[in-house]
Formats: C-alpha cells, sequence, structure tokens
C-alpha cells in the first residue's frame, strides 16, 4: 500500500496556522509595544521567567512556537515555489530542518529555565 | 503522426501580475515571510530569558528603536492579514452540517473572530497592558 507523507508535514502546517491566527497577532502587538518603548508589566523578567517555569507555561511557549515555525517553514517553502524558485526539494530541506531546529532550541532554552 | 505539444505558457517568476486574484494570493504568501522572521525573534526571546535577567533587559532594550519599529509593523499587518484570511477560509475548510443543511459560513468564521477577540484581550490583560 502506497503511503504519503502528507499527513505528517499537513497536520503540524494546519495546527501551525491556525496558532499563528490566534496567538501571533496579539504576541506581535506585544513586543511592538516594547518597541514604542512602553513595556508591558507582563513582560517584565519575574513574570515571564514565572510563566515559563510552570509547566503549563513550557508547554503554551513550546506550542506556539514549534507550531508556528513549522507552519511558516511550510508556507515559506510554497512561496519561494510561488516566485519562481523551483528547488523544491532543497528549499524544503533546508526549511524543515531549519523548523526542527528552531523547534529543539526552544525546547532546550524552556528546560534551562 | 506527430502533434504540436502542449506548451503551457507560465511565466514562473511573473505569472501573478495576469490577474487580481494572484496577485491577491501572492500578498498573503508574502505575510509568511514576516511571520517567520518573527518566529526567528521569539526564539532568541526564549534563549535570553533562560540566560537570566540581564540577558532578557538586554533583549527588551534590543526591541526598542525605528528599525524594531518597521519591522513590528510589517510583522503585525502580516499577522492580521494571516489571521483573518485564515479566518475567513475556515467556512470552506470545514463547514459543519446539521441535519441536511449547513450551518452559514458567516457563523462559523464570526465564531472563530469572536473566540479570537477574546482570547487576544484575555493575553493583553494577562500581561498588563491594561
Amino acid at each position: 500500500m502506497a503511503k504519503s507523507h502528507k499527513p505528517v508535514v499537513w497536520f503540524p502546517f494546519a495546527a501551525g496556522g491556525t496558532v499563528i491566527a490566534f496567538f501571533i497577532p496579539v504576541i506581535v502587538l506585544l513586543t511592538f509595544l516594547a518597541a514604542l518603548g512602553h513595556v508591558p508589566a507582563g513582560l517584565g523578567y519575574e513574570s515571564m521567567h514565572a510563566f515559563a517555569r510552570s509547566g503549563l507555561g513550557k508547554l503554551i511557549i513550546f506550542g506556539v512556537v514549534a507550531l508556528s515555525l513549522w507552519s511558516s517553514a511550510h508556507r515559506l517553502r510554497c512561496t519561494c515555489y510561488d516566485f519562481g524558485l523551483r528547488a523544491d526539494t532543497l528549499v524544503a530541506t533546508v526549511l524543515y530542518v531549519a523548523a526542527i531546529i528552531g523547534s529543539i532550541a526552544a525546547a532546550l532554552f524552556l528546560l534551562r529555565i | 503522426m506527430s502533434r504540436k505539444p502542449l506548451v503551457r505558457e507560465c511565466p514562473p517568476t511573473t505569472w501573478y501580475f495576469r490577474q487580481p486574484r494572484y496577485l491577491r494570493y501572492m500578498s498573503r504568501e508574502i505575510t509568511s515571510i514576516f511571520i517567520a522572521a518573527y518566529c526567528v525573534l521569539l526564539v532568541v526571546g526564549l534563549q535570553r530569558l533562560s540566560q537570566g535577567p540581564a540577558a532578557w533587559e538586554g533583549f527588551l532594550l534590543a526591541l526598542r528603536g525605528p528599525d524594531s519599529i518597521v519591522f513590528h509593523l510589517l510583522a503585525l499587518t502580516a499577522a492580521f492579514y494571516h489571521a483573518t484570511t485564515w479566518f475567513n477560509a475556515t467556512q470552506k475548510a470545514m463547514p459543519i452540517q446539521i441535519g441536511e443543511g449547513f450551518v452559514p459560513g458567516n457563523i462559523i468564521s464570526g465564531a472563530h473572530y469572536a473566540a479570537w477577540a477574546v482570547l487576544s484581550v484575555a493575553i493583553l490583560f494577562l500581561a498588563g497592558v491594561f
């Protein structure tokens, strides 16, 4: 029976697209306030550290970061193809490997907190 | 017997200028560049957070400045564009059938918008913005 690896790529892509839609705009808004020089109280070290220390916090942060990375990698791959960069296997390998490395790095940073 | 082979003319790098709907598609594609860049920023932020208070304060300080403001405005536009188009597509991607009929698409997309608004306000509140 022929097996497709598509579901493996697609599930995190769809989940990531949803996570990006729900979470990334408000997160960008928070760091935008920091960029303007008005750092929200919740972005201070104490509260961010406390949040990332808790198990639930770690899970939420890792979920958002890893799924967003994977979804972005998949979308960038399609974008490269649509702009005429047709070396799809190379592009896909580079982007997916980058997303996996980014996710592992995020997990390691979280475990150190 | 030989027939002329079909040659589909499709310029690989400029095809999307042919139709406004292709341009709209590509404008959505481009948002992935800014969102991906922002994801990298998130991973760097996590690294700084794991390195202690001084590193985190340095990260917050490095976020300030005109370049960062421009980047954030681009990322914010990209994120909102992605979110709205994503929620608009939900009614096509997952139609809900009840009995013979389908739930109206506006209700499915509207529910997503409502959940998005509640979630965003809750996160802003928890982050101490207001």
